[in-house]
């Protein structure tokens, strides 16, 4: 199932301005990757990239090879669609569908991607995706309730089952704690760790405790200054990064010198 | 020292606390007056209205009757046949120009920013602004001054929709800017086409301001006179023909009745007026509720 991602020598764009230059890295399938640095540096926007949703905005767009199994996916003769039906996101802020209920939140990609499907089936892949985001036993008398009405942490669990219903290769996350309380953040990151058992999960976060818990490796992106382009610092072993970094700027942004 | 600064300052401050709560209410009061003198003409029109031609309408024969041999002189008849005349030319406007407008904002919101969006939007901006007389006397140059067509109700609705349609442009943009881009790049993130997520996610989303807008588009037409006036006429007897023939209305009929308004020999003339324009706000009014209605009951009940 789960994929590995390489880039190389990415160099992303809005409209003429260099958000973000000289990216490479490998992120190995299965595994969780954590995403840090500060506030505008460019975390989201490599993070956007992977699966081209950045394009979303006019303008944007990326020089260099992101490799998905060895298959570049800005390749010309390749759909964006396509790209983000094997790569799922989640986002900051849980964002159900409001006019669907929670099944048709979690069918929605299902149902929207390809016409006719069973019932039966789309029953059974409800059922195992909010298993999967551990929601099953808090919603599964309410099904044909609102999405909107369930908490903020229930919500984004939610959004977590609406992306793996489609089965995807990689799951993306946007800061996807950030507005969260601690409870609901812990079981986003107890569910974490049980679907990096079938997924590549790459997680961008402010929390550095949360990228030492769930991660197993960690990237640090930084700015040179303002106005120029964020770049990759380093990418090791979290407990490495954590405690004994190769690069004097990822120690001062963890030590809380910078930042 | 300390305590005589301390209690200066809060004395000040105290001042400042009663010119700051004057000020507010001060600010209350106005809003309030405002308020009801807005409300003034609205509520006076309303009781005229109703007081005028409420025994008009509630007449047996009013809702089943045309104004077929009825004379300024004498009693009776009813507004069926404007009704239907009314109900056509709209139903045929709304029909045509409710595509056309969803098109455009979907255009302007999802895929706008070009050159050609700032020129439509340009366009619908005149097009709001321009008189139902000269939308009429357009109509009136192409169809039948041009292409030799005779007067008919059908040329009534071309001409409303060129009013209808910015209306329903405006409101449709103002609630696609309402739904959060956050739905559109969920929707995208589940690799679901541009397409799909405009008519799964985002329209779906904007129901029910859409059909308010829809409604205020109805609203703005179902009144319109000049476009009668110059482009079907009126006939006091039912003609269901789109195409061909003068046709009754509510507004027609309102007109045909104006020069008797204060003419006491034709008092029965002067009451139909009422009654007709009464009717005209009950059914456009009716028509809102109907469609708010249906609205929420589209929606999933929160």
């Amino acid at each position: 199932m789960a994929k590995r991602i390489d880039a190389k020598n990415l160099d992303i764009y809005y409209g003429k301005f260099l958000a973000v230059s000289e990216v490479s890295f490998t992120i190995a399938p299965r595994s969780v990757t954590a995403f840090i640095g500060p506030s505008g540096c460019g975390k989201s926007t490599v993070l956007r990239t992977i699966n081209r949703m950045h394009e979303v905005i006019t303008g944007a767009h990326v020089k260099g090879d992101l490799l998905l199994d060895g298959e570049n996916i800005y390749d010309s003769a390749i759909d964006p669609v396509e790209v983000r039906r094997t790569i799922g996101m989640v986002f900051q802020r849980p964002n159900p569908f409001p006019t669907m209920s929670i099944y048709d939140n979690v069918a929605a990609g299902l149902k929207l991607q390809s016409g006719r499907l069973k019932k039966s089936d789309l029953d059974d892949t409800v059922e195992k995706s909010l298993r999967g985001a551990n929601l099953w036993e808090e919603v599964k008398n309410r099904l044909g309730k609102p999405g909107a009405g369930l908490s903020g942490g229930q919500q984004q669990r939610l959004c977590i089952a609406r992306a793996i219903a489609v089965e995807p290769q990689v799951l993306l996350m946007d800061e996807p704690c950030s507005a969260l309380d601690p409870i609901s953040t812990l079981a986003i990151e107890d569910l974490i760790q049980s679907l990096k058992e079938k997924y590549t999960i790459v997680i961008v976060t402010h929390n550095m405790q949360q990228a030492a818990r769930v991660s197993e490796r960690t990237a640090f992106f930084n700015l040179a200054g303002v106005g120029k382009p964020g770049k990759l610092v380093e990418i090791d072993e979290t407990q490495k990064i954590f405690s004994n970094p190769s690069d004097p700027r990822t120690e001062d942004y963890i030590s809380g010198r910078f930042g | 020292m300390t305590t005589a600064a301390a209690l200066t300052s809060t004395l000040a401050g105290a001042s400042k606390g009663g010119l700051r709560s004057f000020k507010n209410s001060l600010a209350t009061v106005l809003v309030s007056a405002s308020f009801c003198v807005a409300l003034i003409p609205l509520v006076w029109l309303l009781w005229t209205v109703v007081s005028k031609g409420l025994k008009t309408i509630t007449t047996s024969q009013w809702w089943t009757h045309s104004q077929r041999s009825i004379t300024f002189r004498r009693p009776g008849g009813g507004v069926s046949h404007a009704i239907l005349g009314t109900a056509e030319q709209v139903l045929v406007c709304t029909i045509i120009s409710v595509p056309i407008a969803l098109l455009v904002a979907i255009f302007l919101i999802e895929y706008g920013g070009g050159a050609l969006a700032k020129v439509t939007s340009f366009m619908v901006d005149i097009l709001t602004g321009i008189p139902s007389i000269v939308a009429a006397l357009f109509i009136y140059a192409v169809f039948i001054t041009t292409l030799g067509g005779q007067r008919a109700g059908i040329y009534v609705s071309l001409a409303l929709v060129m009013l209808m349609v910015p209306v329903i442009v405006r409101t449709t943009e103002e609630m696609l800017k309402l739904v959060p881009n956050e739905l559109r790049e969920a929707s995208y993130a589940l690799g679901v086409p541009k397409w799909k997520t405009i008519t799964k996610i985002v329209l779906p989303t904007a129901y029910s301001g859409i059909v308010t807008g829809v409604m205020l588009g109805v609203a703005r037409v179902a009144g319109e006179t000049a476009p009668l006036l110059i482009l079907v006429g009126y006939s006091p007897d039912t003609n269901s023909n789109l195409l061909s023939g003068f046709q009754g209305s509510l507004p027609g009929m309102i007109y045909s009745q104006v020069p008797q308004l204060g003419n006491k020999r034709f008092h029965y003339a002067a009451d139909r007026l009422w009654g007709t324009a009464l009717t005209l706000i009950l059914i456009v009014m009716v028509l809102n509720v109907g469609a708010r209605l249906i609205a929420r009951r589209s929606k999933i009940a929160n």
